[in-house]
């Protein structure tokens, strides 16, 4: 054979590669499945398990997405993050205990109605927190990330503090509402009710901030801000403004998933949000700081991996995704999706 | 051109001096915008041209002195607020958003509202390119269509002034054609221009006054025709003569 | 003499230079100054808490590098020499197989961490510290075969560290001269040297091109220096003294467990000792460490005499309740690093 025909198909492999390149990360949730349902026995077991791990996974994206975008918009970095999953779930859990004539009778259109009652009030709640965090807490630290990290942690320690103040020291043990206990049988596997709600509800999530990011102005705003920030203040747009708008709504958000985590644990504790920051961290990480994108599939691929070693060998759930984190690492230094700067 | 010159500039740097970290960049820059005309930036490389426009958009603050723009003064105010006054910058490295579309580049420019599409249409005569890549992401087209991308974001939307930071740079020779009709037809408009410009050509072309820069300051300021009719002054001012060119 | 014995890094304010020797003469004869079992129980927190305090600060105060897995190394130590004592049994060669092990690994694993993190971007060392060290929290109560989980592991220690033993008849000073009192001043001369020790490497060249990184690592790269290996190097240097300070430790309570070393609670006391005291110098470390320590154990009193007073208020007694007063040590920490970001020896050292 002449040298031609050898080399050609070597060009055609660089650029297949180049192409598959950013669907990737995606396709990495989908092999994570397929692998799970060869490791796991039963396929029922696996459904279920898939489900919870989407739960979960949606959970983290929602603690998360916020995170990811305050520092890509503004390069600052929230230790205490945390602190908002938390006083989002005593938020959540005080409207839903006030509203127990809702939740305790067992009809779906109350129930629901009484949890986005409490997801509104929590993320009221943790909304105007981060609008004060922000300004106590982050605004004096702007560009110094040794500073941030301890003042946002110191931030975190009070946090937790003031809620044992305000709610006592110890954890509170909640029941879902009475629709949602329990658990749909599906092909065989049971999945629980609770969880497809949480699934639904990051969805929504999900797409709703896609939808802001691609379609609205202020979506163009922040994207734009994340790449550039120096150039979209020389267009004429008040970048601060903007990223205090993100940092509430990421503050809200947190709130959102701390209803929903404690719901899905049932018990809440002051320091269950820091507790979640483990993930939320690796999340953001592997997803590539700034992406919202990597960060939607880097929690997918968290609580999937979560939940299907948690199921094989329960001690090793953890170490699993700390494993996860230096495989990815090791593929992408930057994470999967990784956010190129400007400057 | 008399009753213009008479009137206040539209831009007026007065004794500008900026620090970058440790180093005195600007030390004590006067500078002088006339309405309705394109006023060249000149000088080598290092002079401390980008960190004047940076200074006058509010990127780097001035440590003394002041910028007066139409007449009010600018030096404290921030970089959004500047720009909304009537300030179109168009950056060295250009500043486009690659992940986002040609489209929402143009989109993002458009500040006060929706694009006018008049406009567009006169743009689009002006960059052709632009059309045909309307919806394609900005990271993918090449430096010159980049490079069109950036002063077509300047120029959506009506400004008084606008800050071009050489636009020619590394670009082929029909592209700076096309770059150099489009800053004449923005000056037809009636718009005012600072442009920083290493290509003498391009500059002898454009320019109706030129101001040059050395070591901080200005060296000289004039009409462009002066200089460029004056191959000493060049020498002694940018190292270089047209002959070179 | 001792301008040599501190690598000419001398504190450099009277008030400052008091308050160390009013430290080390109370350090060094706290079982003769203050006998009783609680306030010989403080001193040795102190050694150790300095010791660990110290190393911590060669990482954020010269390196400029933020951790949340201290507790892991210094938990690293202790359950080496906790394995070791147990599986071996007692005796000094458990001891220092235990310690060696327990800083080799603590080691090992920084320099893993380090070298995933470090290489992309400072920040992320913050976030994987905090994700790995959380992990390795959970793992050991998890493993409670090995670890004793939740409950941690009580173990014997030699002979001649305990109380029963008599090194010579009767006392001295008044203080019974007994395997105790070895065992206070093997901790005592351990972390005084290992404190000297650091206070060397701070000043040597390697000390002063971290010091460079951290003001403009940017420059440092530029100038020539590889600020990845300048920056994993310290981070293992760091790791391993932490191991060393958590083996005393262990030896000292006869025990070791998840609250002891390992809790995050721990991570946020030594982050409050370094910025009260002050980083980015030595000294700090063990004046945020002393007051940090004392006043965990009598502070807590003032408070609770405090929220009595305040009873009749609402919400106040419980504000000033004196499991609250993390509270107000994470109010202090705030504005300790807006305020006063060089810390007591900084403030100290500028007059």
């Amino acid at each position: 054979m002449s040298a031609a025909p050898e080399h050609a198909p070597t060009i055609a492999q660089t650029s297949l590669r180049e192409r598959f390149a950013p669907y990737a990360p995606g396709l990495l949730v989908l092999i994570l499945i397929a692998a799970g349902l060869i490791a796991i026995p039963a396929t029922s077991s696996w459904l279920t398990l898939t489900v919870s791990g989407l739960a979960m996974g949606m959970m983290i994206f929602i603690m998360a997405s916020g995170l990811t975008l305050v520092f890509g918009l503004m390069d600052v970095i929230n230790f205490g993050h945390g602190a908002f999953v938390s006083v989002g779930a005593f938020v959540g859990v005080s409207f839903l205990l006030v509203l127990e004539h809702m939740t305790s009778a067992p009809h779906l259109l109350w129930n629901l109605t009484a949890l986005m009652l409490a997801i509104l009030g929590a993320m009221t709640a943790t909304g105007l927190m981060g609008w004060a965090f922000e300004k106590v807490i982050v605004k004096p630290v702007y560009g110094h990330h040794l500073k941030q990290i301890l003042v946002t942690m110191g931030g975190l320690i009070v946090v937790e503090q003031l809620i044992i103040v305000l709610w006592g020291p110890e954890e509170i043990y909640i029941t879902r509402p009475e629709a949602l206990k329990g658990a749909i049988t599906f092909a065989g596997a049971a999945l629980e009710k609770y969880r497809l709600v949480a699934v639904g509800i990051g969805l929504v999530v999900f797409v709703a901030m896609r939808w802001t990011l691609r379609r609205t102005k202020i979506g163009l705003i922040v994207r734009a801000g994340v790449e550039n920030g120096e150039m979209v203040q020389a267009l004429g747009y008040n970048l601060r403004m903007v990223f205090i708008g993100v940092f509430v709504a990421g503050s809200a958000l947190a709130g959102l998933g701390g209803v929903l985590w404690g719901l899905y644990q049932e018990v809440i504790t002051a320091h269950m949000g820091n507790q979640t920051m483990i993930l939320v961290f690796i999340v953001v990480i592997i997803g590539g700081l700034g992406s919202v994108e990597g960060c939607f599939i880097g929690a997918l691929l968290v609580g999937l991996m979560q939940n299907y070693v948690a199921f094989l060998e329960p001690k090793a759930a953890l170490i699993s995704n700390i494993a996860l984190m230096v495989a990815i690492l090791m593929w992408r230094p930057m994470g999967m999706i990784p956010v190129v700067k400007a400057k | 051109m008399s009753d213009t010159h008479s009137a206040t500039p539209i831009l007026k740097l007065e004794g500008v001096f900026t620090n970058i970290a440790q180093y005195h960049i600007l030390q004590g820059v006067d500078l002088s915008v006339p309405r309705g005309e394109v006023t060249m930036l000149l000088g080598r490389n290092g002079v401390g041209k980008t960190t004047t426009l940076r200074t006058i958009i509010g990127h780097w603050r001035a440590h003394k002195g002041r910028v007066l723009f139409d007449g009010e003064d600018i030096t404290k105010l921030p970089t959004p607020a500047i720009a909304r006054a009537g300030l179109g910058f168009v950056p060295e490295d250009m500043g486009i958003f690659g992940d986002l579309t040609v489209e929402e580049n143009m989109t993002l420019a458009a500040v006060s509202g929706p694009i006018d599409q008049a406009r567009l249409q006169w743009m689009f005569t002006v960059f052709p390119a632009l059309e045909t890549f309307w919806k394609k992401d900005a990271g993918t087209l090449s430096g010159g269509q980049k490079q069109m991308l950036s002063i077509a974001r300047a120029m959506i939307e009506e400004r008084a002034l606008y800050l071009i930071d050489e636009p020619t740079k590394g670009l082929a020779p029909a592209i700076i054609t096309t770059m150099a009709r489009a800053i004449k037809e923005l000056k037809d408009q009636g718009a005012s221009i600072l442009l920083v410009e290493q290509n003498f050509a391009v500059a002898k072309a454009l320019g109706d006054s030129a101001s040059v820069m050395d070591d901080g300051r200005m060296s000289w300021s004039g009409q462009m025709r002066d200089l460029t009719q004056n191959a000493d002054l060049q020498e002694r001012l940018m190292g270089l003569s047209i002959e070179a060119h | 003499m001792l301008k040599i014995l501190v690598s000419g890094d001398t504190p450099r304010s009277p008030i400052l230079l008091a308050l160390l020797i009013v430290i080390l003469i109370g350090l060094a004869c706290a079982p003769f100054l203050f006998p009783g079992v609680r306030s010989v129980d403080t001193a040795a927190r102190i050694c150790i808490f300095i010791v660990l305090v110290a190393s911590y600060d060669l990482l954020l105060g010269y390196g400029g590098i933020v951790s949340f897995a201290h507790t892991m190394f210094f938990g690293l130590g202790a359950y080496g020499v906790a394995l070791a004592s147990t599986h071996m049994g007692r005796g000094f060669d458990s001891l220092l197989v235990g310690t060696i092990a327990g800083a080799g690994l603590a080691a090992l694993l920084a320099f893993m961490i380090g070298l995933f993190s470090l290489r992309v971007r400072a920040i992320f060392f913050a976030m994987i510290t905090l994700a790995v060290a959380s992990a390795v929290a959970v793992l050991v109560s998890q493993l409670s075969s090995l670890t004793g989980g939740e409950d941690g592991l009580s173990f014997k220690i030699p002979r001649a560290l305990g109380p029963a033993f008599k090194f010579t008849d009767g006392e001295i000073l008044g203080v019974k001269a007994n395997g105790k009192l070895l065992k206070y001043y093997l901790v005592f001369l351990s972390c005084f040297a290992l404190f000297l020790f650091m206070l060397r490497v701070v000043n040597s060249p390697f000390g002063r091109v971290l010091q460079a990184i951290r003001e403009n690592d940017f420059r440092a790269e530029a100038i020539g220096y590889r600020v990845v290996h300048y920056r994993v190097a310290a981070t293992c240097l760091s790791a391993a003294i932490a191991a060393l300070a958590g083996a005393l430790y262990a030896v000292w309570l006869r025990y070791v467990g998840p609250d002891t070393t390992l809790s995050m609670e721990i991570m946020i006391d030594i982050l409050l000792m370094i910025v009260i005291g002050g980083m980015g110098t030595m000294y700090g470390a063990v004046i945020g460490a002393t007051l940090f320590v004392l006043a965990q154990n009598y502070l807590q009193n003032v408070l609770s005499l405090a929220g009595d007073n305040v009873s009749t208020w609402p919400l106040l007694p419980e504000l000033l309740n004196a499991d609250r007063w993390l509270l107000w040590l994470g109010v202090l920490f705030i504005l300790s690093v807006y305020f006063f970001p060089t810390g007591i020896v900084g403030r100290l050292r500028e007059k």
